[in-house]
């Protein structure tokens, strides 16, 4: 299941991503871990992007990137501080 | 003494550093603004100390030009003491960068900003106790209203004058090892201990004043830059780093580079629970705000009110000060012709002088500085990145993602920083598109042909009408060279920043700023181009230029005198106005232009190669090659779309 699938409001586990050194970089610098939790918070009309929060921080990511991180939907929102 | 401003994007360095330098830094809520470092001399206590602010990264090994500058700046320089600025709503994620920068070894301090949002979150936050952990004094701020400022930089100089080196963040054994072994081996073999050693020979050749625990580290990381610097003072370099990496994803089972900022991240957080206390969050207005402003109908319903209302003000600000200020110097002319007493030579000269003065004064400003005004407005309130977030789609289909939206909306303004902002993006294809398509957007200067001869004479519905035609052409534009450039990138990775309340002192310092080099850099061309203009009419050497220009203003339709404007039109846009008037000889266009030649002539004014400045910056960013191919781009698409316009605006006017 990737980023893209999940329904605005719902948390995920961040399992792993790949799309090469640079594009994993970028999102590791951004707290997107591997075992991380993340709140999907809304997508953008259009195919558009979506709107995630980690750390307390919003990141909006385009689709393609989404497309490319596998996440499992979580119940209960984790303390992702 | 020399004090470094290190922080992530968006966390208050620049807006500290304006506190201090009297505004020298551009600010604004937004991931990258500062993407390259300003230097400024600040006086504390009776010491001069040197400050520079360096572009906001997330990671020293970042990956776009903005944040590699940091490392390389700190990879070149020598620096008494790093001021690490954190946003303290968001420590842990700051504290990531802290712990890379203590590894440095180098005095630190770090710098707990934004205290007041910290709160507004229901967040209190233990500086002592940061303090006693970290081995790193702190102290608290909030940049944006000026408090905290002074304690800072004393305590800065106090923390510079000790010359304490911090403790370096220990990570796990196999890390630690693979770190010792790579730094030893890079000195020939020489163990050195502490990450505050004296610097090696290593060091010294390859000119990279980082003690070798921290070098290991970031080669470690493999910072290709870096390596290559490395490598040039000692060969086979590459081989041991490439082994000591080897060794880790052996032992650990994943690269190096992941390991570091999985343990940095976790450590982080270790921290920040130790030193935060989460209590009760108020809600505001704050996080309502996007319920609105990003909804798929209203957001976009309040995208283009806002847009049309900037353009509203502004031009409604325009037209009301450029009619005065027009009749003033008007009168002036008058004076000027008096003055020279009848030497025609004189009298042209000093008109040209005049001229370019006026088109300063009369046309730039009035239209300039209000856009500079509520572009701050909007970059400082945060909504900028909301912008990206709702044009992402669209910019997809122009081959682009949404952060290529910022490039755009500055494009209005002014070209100059449009192409500098090319740089947050990552990919050099995308930095190419963006910077290309942004030389296409009509900045202030050609708003001021578009406003002065079409909307002046034709009404402001056939100036909007040029708008829309200028967007379709960006558009299709950027399909087709996107479909020419190789591989499409994954797409945007973008911060969204809470939205903050904007003082009017940070948006006038802003707009003041971008204004000022404006004026710095274009407008001594433009008097020199108005007077260069006068001098070859005196000496009638337009014919000339005039003949060569002729092929496109015949294809055209346009009076063959139009070359010359045209030409000067690439020192700066708006002289190819205001040179218009003096080349047909006339003081009201429509005598000599019906409303088929005014609209074909902005658009070509609109498209063909972009200012002297642009062309400068387009070289410094992309290079000779991308800054030919985007000139010679530009002047085959203004000949098509003003060709258009030729034909297909006659039966609309």
């Amino acid at each position: 299941m990737d980023l893209l699938d999940i329904e605005s409001g719902k948390w995920v586990r961040i399992l792993a991503y790949q799309g090469g050194r640079r594009f994993e970089h970028r999102l590791r610098q951004l707290g997107l871990l591997p075992g991380q939790c993340a709140r999907v918070l809304r997508h953008a009309p259009f195919g558009g992007p979506l709107l995630i929060e980690v750390h307390q921080r919003q990141l909006a990511l385009g689709r393609g990137v989404a497309a490319r991180i596998e996440v499992e939907e979580i119940d209960a929102p984790c303390d992702s501080r | 003494m020399r004090f470094a401003l290190i922080g992530q994007p968006n966390c208050g360095k620049s807006t500290l550093f304006n506190q201090v330098a009297g505004y020298k830094a551009e600010t604004g809520n937004f991931t990258g603004t500062t993407v390259t470092y300003t230097e400024s001399k600040v006086r504390i206590q009776g010491v001069i100390v040197e400050l520079v602010d360096l572009p906001g990264t997330y990671t020293l090994t970042g990956t776009n030009p903005a944040e590699r500058e940091t490392l390389r700046y700190l990879a070149s320089h020598e620096v008494d003491l790093i001021i690490n600025v954190l946003d303290a709503s968001h420590l842990a994620q700051g504290l990531t960068l802290t712990l890379e920068l203590l590894e440095l070894g180098r005095p630190l301090l770090v710098a707990l900003n934004m205290m007041d949002e910290a709160g507004r979150m229901g967040m209190s936050i233990d500086g002592e106790r940061l303090q006693a952990l970290l081995g790193a004094p702190t102290a608290p701020l909030i940049a944006s209203k000026g408090r905290g400022v002074r304690n800072l930089f004393v305590a800065a100089l106090h923390a510079a004058e000790k010359r304490l080196p911090p403790q370096r963040p220990h990570y796990s054994p196999a890390l630690e090892q693979a770190i010792h072994i790579l730094a030893a081996n890079l000195n020939g073999n020489r163990r050195s201990e502490a990450a505050g050693a004296p610097a090696d020979p290593i060091q010294k050749a390859a000119a990279v004043p980082l003690p070798p625990l921290p070098l290991a580290i970031k080669l470690l990381e493999g910072d290709e830059s870096l390596l290559q610097q490395v490598a040039l003072a000692r060969p086979g370099v590459e081989d041991l780093v490439a082994s000591a990496q080897a060794q880790v994803m052996q032992s650990l089972g994943r690269p190096a580079v992941w390991a570091l900022s999985s343990a940095r991240s976790e450590l982080a957080e270790e921290l920040a629970a130790q030193v935060v206390r989460q209590g009760e969050r108020h809600y505001t207005w704050r996080d309502r705000l996007d319920d609105v402003l990003l909804h798929p109908l209203w957001g976009y319903l309040a995208l283009v009110l806002i847009l049309l209302a900037l353009f509203q003000v502004i031009y409604g600000i325009g037209s009301a000060t450029e009619k005065p200020l027009l009749a003033f110097f008007d009168s002036l002319a008058v004076w000027v012709e008096t003055l020279s007493g009848g030497s025609a030579l004189l009298g042209g000269v000093l008109y040209g002088l005049l001229q370019g003065v006026a088109g300063g004064v009369a046309i730039v400003l009035p239209y300039l500085l209000p856009f500079l005004f509520g572009l701050g407005f909007l970059e400082d309130i945060g909504y900028l990145p909301r912008v990206a977030f709702l044009m992402d789609a669209l910019m997809h289909r122009m081959g682009l993602h949404g952060k290529a939206v910022v490039p755009f909306i500055l494009g209005y303004g002014c070209n100059v920083p449009a192409v500098m902002s090319t740089r947050m993006m990552e990919e050099p294809r995308d930095r190419f598109l963006a910077a290309t398509l942004a030389t296409l957007v009509p900045c202030a200067a050609r708003l001021a042909v578009v406003f002065g001869l079409v909307a002046f004479y034709l009404g402001p519905g056939v100036a909007l009408a040029l708008y829309l035609f200028n967007l379709f052409v960006i558009a299709l534009t950027g399909r087709v060279v996107s479909a020419m450039l190789p591989e499409d990138t994954p797409g945007m990775i973008l911060e969204m920043p809470v939205y903050r309340t904007p003082t009017l002192k940070s948006v006038a310092s802003k707009a003041w700023f971008r204004a000022r080099e404006f004026m710095v850099e274009a407008w001594p061309i433009l008097i020199i181009g108005s007077v260069v203009l006068a001098l070859l009419n005196y000496y009638q050497l337009t014919d000339y230029l005039n003949v060569l220009t002729r092929p496109i203003t015949w294809a055209l339709d346009l009076p063959g005198e139009v070359g010359v404007p045209l030409i000067f039109g690439v020192l700066r846009k708006e002289l190819s106005l205001i040179m218009l008037r003096q080349a047909l000889g006339v003081e009201d266009f429509a005598a000599a232009l019906n409303a088929v030649q005014m609209v074909t002539f902005t658009v070509f004014v609109m498209f063909y190669v972009p200012c002297l400045a642009t062309l400068a910056m387009l070289k410094r960013e992309l290079g000779w090659r991308s800054m030919l191919v985007i000139a010679g781009l530009t002047v085959v698409i203004a000949l098509l779309a003003a060709l258009a316009a030729r034909f297909v605006a006659p039966p609309f006017l």
